[in-house]
């Protein structure tokens, strides 16, 4: 098999070590893969059940989750060495990959056991989304129901609907973009400008104070 | 009005916040300047900003934090 040759100049010598080896040729280069491997399928079991609490996905299907994740990070890993620049050691730029791939995983299996469907609309539940006390629903009413005048009125469709799926019914943002075909971070945004746009209504109809006005 | 602490905390928005793109691209680095002990939020204010507001990030940089520190 033929040498990759990675530049290791200036990185940590735990680092090159692990580029010399995974730009080797046949057994060095496979042992190392089978390290690499192992390292990854052990931390996405670990990440999967430390997220096991916020998630549907459970049992055996969790583990499956894992494995996936570990797999195809593994691929991307081997698909980018060349992009590594030595910014942090290898295994942290490494375990990145299977971290995220454990994300998008879980917003997938997400879907094959909802809790809520997508479009449910659970206004009711929006008090204990914000951990509002039963006692004081009554008092909180009013800045609640405008907050949901703003969004009906004022969001467009797009954002109304990622608004409600995420914020209102509580679907997590990576199943939502998983379920959407949208990235994480064209999701984040939609709900940056719709938090904006609530926020400032509420304060020109004076249900919310503006202490030394908004920092943009 | 502190009931509605949340929702405020939720709908204020911080300018410096570098979204979830720029957030995850420099996450290996910040992780380990959080590790290390360092300033990583002076260093990053943009990804600090962000982390403090998006919970799929945040679960990406605690997970990232603990696979390092774990291992």
């Amino acid at each position: 098999m033929e040498c990759a040759r990675l530049p290791t100049r200036g990185l940590d010598e735990e680092s090159a070590g692990w580029l010399r080896r995974l730009g080797a040729g046949g057994g060095e280069r496979q042992a190392a893969e089978r390290e690499l491997h192992a390292r990854l399928v052990r931390i996405a079991l670990a990440e999967v059940r430390r997220r096991s609490g916020g998630t549907p996905v459970a049992g055996r299907e969790l583990d499956d989750v894992a494995h996936q994740a570990a797999g195809d990070a593994m691929l991307a890993i081997l698909g980018k060495l060349g992009n590594f620049r030595g910014e942090s050691r290898f295994t942290t730029w490494a375990y990145r990959f299977v971290i995220l791939e454990v994300s998008a995983k879980l917003g997938r299996h997400y879907w094959r056991n909802p809790p809520v469907a997508l479009d449910a609309g659970q206004w009711e539940r929006l008090p204990d989304r914000f951990g509002i006390d039963p006692a004081r629903q009554a008092e909180a009413a009013g800045v609640l129901a405008e907050v949901r005048r703003v969004v009906d009125d004022e969001l467009t469709a797009h954002q109304r609907r990622v608004f409600v799926a995420i914020v209102v019914d509580g679907i997590p943002l990576d199943a939502l973009a998983a379920e959407l075909g949208l990235r994480r971070n064209a999701l984040y945004k939609v709900i940056f400008d719709a938090r904006r746009k609530i926020r400032r209504a509420l304060v020109a109809n004076g249900y919310l104070e503006e202490p030394g006005g908004e920092r943009r | 009005m502190s009931d509605l602490g949340r929702l405020e905390r939720f709908l204020r928005t911080d300018p410096r916040d570098v979204g979830c793109d720029e957030a995850l691209a420099v996450l290996h680095i910040y992780v380990e300047v959080v590790a290390a002990g360092g300033d990583a939020a002076g260093r990053y204010p943009g990804v600090a900003a962000h982390l403090a507001a998006c919970g799929p990030c945040a679960e990406d940089f605690a997970g990232l934090l603990l696979a390092v520190t774990s291992a």
